[in-house]
């Protein structure tokens, strides 16, 4: 037997061991024993959508995000006066990113098989996003069209999202219940720009993430 | 009211003025003190020390010691929660299901001090004058365990000619723990030197508290550092009345 | 290859190293800062949520039933995580898995690695291993990178550098990074941190990361983190390998709802951290081609086998109740002498250690519950505590210097006095006439012997007044005096004007 079958086999009879555990699994009681823990916590939010999406707005201004609101027909002008306003042209974009975002005028580089030395050349990345939580400011990015895989929104020090109000909701819980069908997927929550609080409880804007966030909210 | 006190062993020995205190406050609230001269301790200091079989019996004892009784009151917050908290606990270790029985009887029938005279009688005024400037200090066992909450400020608050002065982190613990005080004596020093240092800066005269355990800590740093700021049991100044000495260690 | 299964920082007892601590004003100063900012953050968001009681139930449950079938969570991990791409590994202990791990390393003949925050990999002594096998590890998190700079140890498990100050930073930075004109503004310092390890990031094929849940239902791994530092090790390297204890895992993956709410709240401040990144196994074109799992045992399954103490796996090392703890509010972590300080670590360290070693730490606190209370999965730190004094106990009772110990002798007098209260009566009567060798002129007692003299180091205490409670009583009864009700009575007035302060 190889070494990790015999620690494998160790350890998970010292668990049962000390578990005083019957032998053999049974499935059906150990899940209905989960279906019956307590979830009081609250799941549905409350929020009227206007409330809602200010809620949001003032959670991500709270994180030194850039928050811009917008229409869907006018998001490709948008993008190009917060671009500009950014001074970034070399913009990294996923796989699947509706053509109608992207104004003249910048170098929109398909970038979701970028190597990550390509990506660091580049001044800013441009995507939208799964779904985004009110309650905590948060949005939440899956390797999916329109968003690309990891490093695409992790290198690049700028990054430009563009938000749906459908795609706001109060709640984590919520979130999760939305995410659920995709859970597979490599999936990052990122909640306003990098930052980092080790040094005296300061928090300070900006370590190894992107540094820069603007939020392009589209209603 | 029939009211068992159960003093605690350190309030018997080393501060028999808050005893007296509380037999005055209950009577002049027209009930009826009763003292079992049977009772010593709740076993905490062995237990929470470590010495858990060694608690047991005092644990029985003091059950069998109340067993009848209509009502018992402890000027201890900490000996309460010592009942509540674990009384069960020691019945399971000892295996012993009449203790269990027992302590479930009783337990709905100790209270601490202040919580019997607020949530027990519903009374706030107990007719004291206390003219002194007085700060409380908000001990473990009464805010985690207890859950008094606000009942002794409102106690306090109804005190005639009493200055309360509020306490900075006044729910920091002082650093007693017990036997935590001699195991850990130089972080248990430090933790009453914060505590002792926010009770001078109140200006206060006299600290106060729900457990004279906290008290006997926080005044050894008071009176070795030689300042005028005294300690009393709550009792103590609930039982005062027009400009007495409201006791003081 | 060499390493101890166990790597205990000194042999030196909580009180001891706690002395020492004590002295150092500078740590004390920069401790109290750091708990008192987070602290505030962690009430404030904490109060925002009306359902925080729920959650804290709901997480409570949840970890305790994953605890109570692990064997059956860990099993379907595994499966999972199988399943989507990853390779799961198992070690029963420190060297086991430092072996599982420099393996993986030497296969790909990386010669550096990068590393996310791990306290795992510190229980371990991954790096020192690493290092005695000519491979460099880097930290990458802030705050591990100032203590690996720093040749220093972790004090806290969430802020592990929260003893430095900035000024402290800075002049590790400038020496370490050959930095002689780096400011002294944290973003000073951590730009320097950015520039010298976004080189590594781009450059270095294998990262070490730890891992705060794992989910059984889909093999899902997830981590929390402020930086970003955990992005880039999570995603550009070649091959990434997480090393986790076996009790982190969660049932499902809606469990995350839970505590992604109590955690960043609890252990940051924040109502989310910056980053929390969720994957299963390799996914291609996005991530590591190569995802290694080393799950750690080393201590954890036995301590399942205490139905009194098993609750103490439910922690999701969020470290409030460090923040929160009076005792680590003086000392820091480093008195804990361990990777886990704090109330959890005073709990947790001696159990991974089977009760043999910081059989002091159980005694570090004066089991005031400010951990209880805060703790987001409700573990009763103070409850867990005083059971494993009662191990300490009664393992100091077999042996024969424990049975004639100071303390042993004390408390079984003390039980002696207690069975009777003719007994106690009885001392209450010696003690008043016995104190008299201990009693100052000025009527206290300044100085006490043996092991109370710590107590009176500082502090002054109340000698025996000369009539107990009860022997007030007898009198009382005796004397069919009239109700007190009214006013004290003269002989009451004498009584506490003599004890005045």
């Amino acid at each position: 037997m190889p070494d990790s079958q015999v620690a494998r086999d160790a350890i998970l009879s010292s668990i049962r061991t000390a578990l005083r555990a019957p032998a053999g699994v049974d499935t059906a009681a150990i899940a209905s024993e989960y279906a019956a823990l307590p979830r009081l916590y609250k799941r549905e939010g409350t929020m009227d959508p206007a409330a809602l999406l200010d809620l949001f707005t003032h959670r991500l201004v709270e994180y030194d995000a850039g928050v811009y609101r917008t229409s869907a027909e006018n998001i490709g002008s948008e993008v190009a006066r917060i671009l500009s306003e950014r001074g970034r042209r070399r913009i990294a974009i996923p796989d699947g990113l509706p053509p109608e975002w992207l104004p003249d005028g910048f170098d929109f580089q398909r970038a979701s098989r970028f190597g990550e030395h390509q990506l660091d050349q580049l001044e800013g990345v441009l995507t939208g996003c799964t779904v985004a939580c009110a309650e905590t400011g948060s949005i939440v990015l899956q390797n999916a069209a329109a968003q690309g895989p990891r490093s695409l929104t992790l290198v690049p020090d700028y990054h430009l999202c563009v938000v749906f109000a459908a795609q706001v909701l109060e709640t984590v819980p919520e979130c999760f219940a939305r995410l659920d069908a995709d859970a597979a997927l490599p999936t990052t929550f990122f909640s306003g720009p990098s930052a980092t609080a080790d040094i005296e409880m300061t928090r300070i804007k900006g370590v190894h993430g992107p540094r820069f966030l603007d939020v392009l909210l589209v209603v | 009211m029939r009211v068992s006190l159960f003093i605690t062993c350190y309030n018997d020995t080393l501060f028999p003025e808050t005893g007296k205190a509380v037999v005055r406050v209950l009577e002049r609230l027209g009930h009826t003190v009763e003292f079992r001269k049977e009772q010593t301790c709740c076993g905490q200091m062995h237990w929470n020390t470590g010495y858990l079989r060694e608690a047991v019996p005092i644990i029985r004892h003091f059950v069998d010691v109340y067993r009848d009784a209509e009502i018992v009151v402890a000027p201890s917050s900490s000996c309460v929660s010592m009942m509540r908290d674990h009384y069960m606990k020691a019945a399971d270790l000892a295996q012993d299901t009449k203790l269990a029985a027992d302590v479930e009887s009783l337990l709905p029938r100790i209270y601490e001090f202040t919580e019997f005279l607020v949530k027990k009688l519903g009374v706030e005024d107990v007719g004291a004058t206390y003219p002194h400037k007085v700060t409380y200090h908000t001990s473990c066992h009464s805010q985690r365990s207890l859950h008094l909450g606000d009942i002794p400020i409102r106690l306090l608050k109804q005190v005639r000619s009493l200055e309360l002065l509020p306490l900075e982190n006044p729910q920091e613990c002082c650093g007693f723990g017990g036997t935590f005080s001699i195991k850990n004596a130089d972080v248990s020093s430090a933790m009453l030197a914060d505590k002792a240092r926010t009770v001078l800066n109140t200006g206060a005269e006299v600290c106060t508290a729900v457990d004279n355990s906290c008290l006997m800590h926080i005044y050894g740093s008071l009176h070795r550092q030689r300042t005028f700021v005294r300690t009393a049991h709550i009792a103590e100044i609930l039982a005062s009345t027009a400009g007495a000495e409201g006791g003081g260690q | 290859m060499k390493e101890q299964a166990h790597s205990p920082w000194s042999n030196r007892s909580f009180p001891e190293a706690a002395k020492d601590l004590l002295a150092d004003s500078q740590i004390r100063r920069n401790v109290r800062h750091a708990t008192n900012v987070i602290q505030a953050k962690r009430n404030r968001v904490v109060g925002e949520l009306p359902d925080w009681e729920q959650l804290r139930d709901a997480g409570a449950a949840i970890r305790a039933h994953a605890l109570k079938h692990l064997d059956h969570y860990l099993a379907q991990f595994e499966e999972n995580c199988t399943r989507a791409g990853g390779h799961i590994h198992w070690a029963r202990d420190a060297a086991e898995a430092n072996r599982i791990i420099l393996e993986l390393i030497q296969r790909h003949a990386a010669k550096e690695v990068i590393k996310i925050k791990t306290m795992t990999s510190e229980e371990i002594g991954l790096n020192r291993n690493l290092q005695a096998n000519g491979i460099q590890p880097h930290e990458t998190d802030l705050a591990e990178l100032i203590i690996q700079l720093g040749r220093d140890k972790p004090s806290h498990f969430v802020v592990p550098a929260l003893h430095k100050n900035r000024q402290q930073v800075r002049e590790i930075f400038q020496r370490e990074m050959h930095l002689p004109d780096l400011g002294g503004q944290p973003e000073d310092l951590a730009s320097a941190a950015r520039t010298y390890l976004r080189e590594k990031y781009l450059r270095i094929k294998v990262a070490v990361s730890g891992a705060n849940f794992l989910v059984a239902e889909n093999g899902a791994v997830c981590i929390v983190e402020s930086e970003g530092n955990g992005r880039m090790c999570l995603t550009l390297p070649d091959v990434l390998i997480s090393l986790v204890g076996i009790e982190k895992v969660l049932p499902r993956y809606r469990d995350l709802e839970v505590f992604l709410q109590t955690l960043p709240r609890s252990a940051t401040g924040e109502r989310m951290n910056p980053y929390n990144s969720i994957w299963t196994g390799v996914h291609a074109g996005d991530g590591p081609k190569e995802f290694h799992v080393v799950l750690l045992d080393n201590g954890r399954s036995p301590i399942l086998a205490d139905d009194e103490s098993r609750q103490t796996l439910q922690c999701i090392r969020c470290a409030a109740c460090l923040n929160a703890c009076p005792v680590y509010h003086q000392t820091g972590g480093h008195a804990y002498e361990s990777v886990y300080p704090g109330p959890i670590g005073a709990i947790l360290t001696p159990q991974l250690h089977s009760m043999h070693e910081g059989r002091s730490l159980p005694y570090a606190s004066s089991l005031c519950g400010a951990c209880y209370e805060v703790c987001p999965v409700k573990i009763n730190i103070p409850e867990v505590l005083i059971h494993l004094r009662g191990k300490v106990v009664q393992q100091d009772q077999k042996t024969l210097s424990g049975k004639l110990g100071l303390w042993n002798i004390g408390m079984q007098a003390a039980a002696f006095l207690f069975a009777d209260a003719s007994r106690l009566s009885l001392a209450q009567h010696l003690g008043q006439i016995g104190q008299k060798v201990v009693v100052s002129k000025n009527g206290f007692i300044e100085h006490l012997p043996l092991m109370l003299s710590g107590w009176t180091q500082t502090r002054d205490l109340r000698p025996l007044p000369a009539q107990s409670f009860r022997d007030w009583w007898e009198q009382r009864e005796k004397t069919q005096q009239t109700p007190i009700a009214t006013a004290p009575t003269s002989s009451d007035k004498t009584q506490e004007k003599k004890h005045a302060g």
